[in-house]
């Protein structure tokens, strides 16, 4: 068991989604940054798919109840174990009632916990990813505690380690590929949305993150269609919208670019201010 | 006469199948019939499908290498003659309580539209509803069908919260909200059936080309449903719909 003793402002339990429920409206959801879970669930053998804990803000404390291993990755929110400080992208061994608490922001914007075998909370519709009105609770509060396995008897430790590419966090460029929309917009219009170093705005969270500059356009709405995580909608008003895991299975704003699997992971390492750039990828 | 149809590339998986830009029963219909076939002849690399007026969406499980191949492939599967069994649509009886404690827009709307509350609720009960498919919210209903009298904007500012159930209008469309959730839609009553109920199997009862059709019930008689939910005795009655 993990003791959630300080949640933080945005802390949540993720795999990798839910997928086949689109046609009841229920969104895919899963880790925002799956190229860092992927590397914490393999430097602990574990599943790509098990569940990991998202920290989207720092200042948060977990009491683990039982041994185990675990990994962190993604951003670095200088992780420590009963206050000493541990690495990323290792393996890291936990005694019965150790404490990891998470300080300053050092890079990045979602730093991830994966724990030997996943952490075993409820399965509903075939995923672990909280989510408003689907899991009980859509982030963890104080004092939630979530099952692990007990990994006592398994003493061997091994250290491996993953070199982590330190440009997912450093660049800006965000790869994309024209989305059905692309077509409608002039020349010039296209030349602004692949020249602009777009910056964040304030309004970013696991649906959907808009950008604070301004694409000046007449484009009519469409006829409500399907949107992806990745999916870049225009507004009437200008503003671009990118989705994310969160987001809703449809939209009526014209899509004009898609993110690659690998922008998607990159932008949630964005956060207020960050500026990014999007980069048309050659087929 | 045969719909022409576009595919585009979404990205890496995912293909972009889209009809004529129009919101019409017959598109639909091709669109579920084009969707049974792939299920039937390629389930194993597709993930997921996102069905809506004028599109399919078909979203694999690893990117695709050849674009072109993948989608010769499917044209391919659209002209098959396959005996698929005509899949069956039910008339799904919703009842909404159009008292004005649910209703808050109920006398605005009478006044804009120039018609009587009682012919607002006359028009809205009228028709049988066609779902086209299920998105924006889980067990958010995209219906059509909705009376030309009742068409109205939606609300200039929209609420924070609009309860759970509330049965509204927003443009050319009415909808049930089925959660609490901010909306501008204009609000005429609450339907005490749960669209997405996360404690069953299935969670969401309707299907894409299904039909809802709304039943008027007094204030007493949705306590009554409500009652009757909660304590598992309400079954949602439907009808096989024959065309």
């Amino acid at each position: 068991m993990i003791k959630v003793l300080k949640a933080g402002f945005y802390t949540t339990i993720q795999d990798k989604g839910r997928v086949g429920f689109a046609k009841i409206g229920v969104p895919f959801s899963g880790v925002m940054d799956t190229y860092s879970t992927d590397i914490a669930n393999s430097i602990l053998n574990n599943n790509l798919e098990d569940a990991v804990l998202e920290i989207s803000f720092s200042n948060c404390e977990f009491k683990f109840l039982v041994a185990t291993n675990i990994c962190i990755s993604g951003a670095n929110f200088s992780p420590k174990i009963n206050g000493n400080t541990i690495k990323l992208n290792q393996k890291i061994k936990i005694n019965k009632n150790d404490v990891l608490s998470f300080g300053k922001v050092l890079f990045g914007a979602r730093t991830y916990v994966a724990v030997a075998k996943g952490l075993q909370s409820h399965l509903v519709l075939n995923s672990r990813s909280m989510f408003s009105g689907i899991t009980n609770s859509s982030t963890l509060k104080n004092g939630d505690k979530i099952v692990i396995k007990n990994l006592d008897n398994q003493l061997n430790f091994s250290n491996s380690s993953i070199k982590v590419d330190k440009n997912h966090f450093m660049f800006n460029n965000l790869e994309c590929l024209k989305g059905p929309e692309f077509y409608l917009l002039s020349e010039n219009q296209k030349e602004q949305l692949l020249t602009t170093h777009f910056s964040l705005s304030m309004d970013i969270n696991r649906m959907g993150f808009r950008l604070n500059e301004v694409l000046e356009n007449n484009l009519k709405s469409i006829i409500t269609s399907a949107v992806l995580p990745g999916t870049v909608q225009l507004t009437p008003s200008g503003k671009l919208i990118v989705l994310m895991r969160d987001c809703q299975v449809t939209g009526g704003y014209p899509r004009v670019l898609q993110l690659t699997e690998s922008a998607i992971n990159r932008l949630s390492q964005k956060t207020v201010n960050n500026r990014v750039h999007f980069l048309l990828k050659k087929r | 006469m045969q719909n022409k149809l576009t595919y585009k590339p979404f990205g890496q998986k995912a293909i972009l199948i889209e009809w004529n830009p129009k919101i019409s029963k017959t598109i639909l219909e091709d669109i579920l019939l084009f969707q049974s076939k792939i299920k039937k002849e390629k389930n194993a690399d597709i993930a997921d499908f996102i069905v809506a007026y004028n599109s399919l969406t078909i979203v694999y499980k690893k990117d695709f290498i050849n674009f072109d191949a993948q989608v010769n492939s499917l044209k391919k599967i659209h002209q098959l003659e396959i005996k698929l069994r005509k899949k069956q649509h039910y008339i799904w009886e919703i009842p909404v309580c159009y008292d004005v404690i649910f209703g808050i827009d109920l006398q605005e709307m009478s006044k804009k539209l120039d018609l009587e509350i009682s012919e607002i609720i006359q028009l809205h009960t009228a028709t049988l509803y066609k779902i086209y498919f299920i998105g924006f919210l889980p067990g958010f209903l995209y219906l059509g069908g909705l009376h030309k009298k009742l068409f109205i904007d939606r609300k200039a500012n929209p609420r924070l919260k609009v309860a759970k159930g509330s049965v509204a209008i927003g443009g050319k469309q009415t909808g049930i909200y089925p959660t609490e959730t901010a909306g501008g839609w204009q609000l005429i009553g609450n339907s005490p059936v749960l669209f997405f109920d996360i404690s069953k199997e299935n969670p969401c009862f309707a299907n894409s080309g299904d039909f809802i059709k709304f039943t008027p019930v007094s204030l007493s008689e949705y306590h009554q449903i409500v009652k009757d939910i909660k304590e598992k005795k309400y079954i949602i009655s439907k009808t096989l719909y024959n065309d």
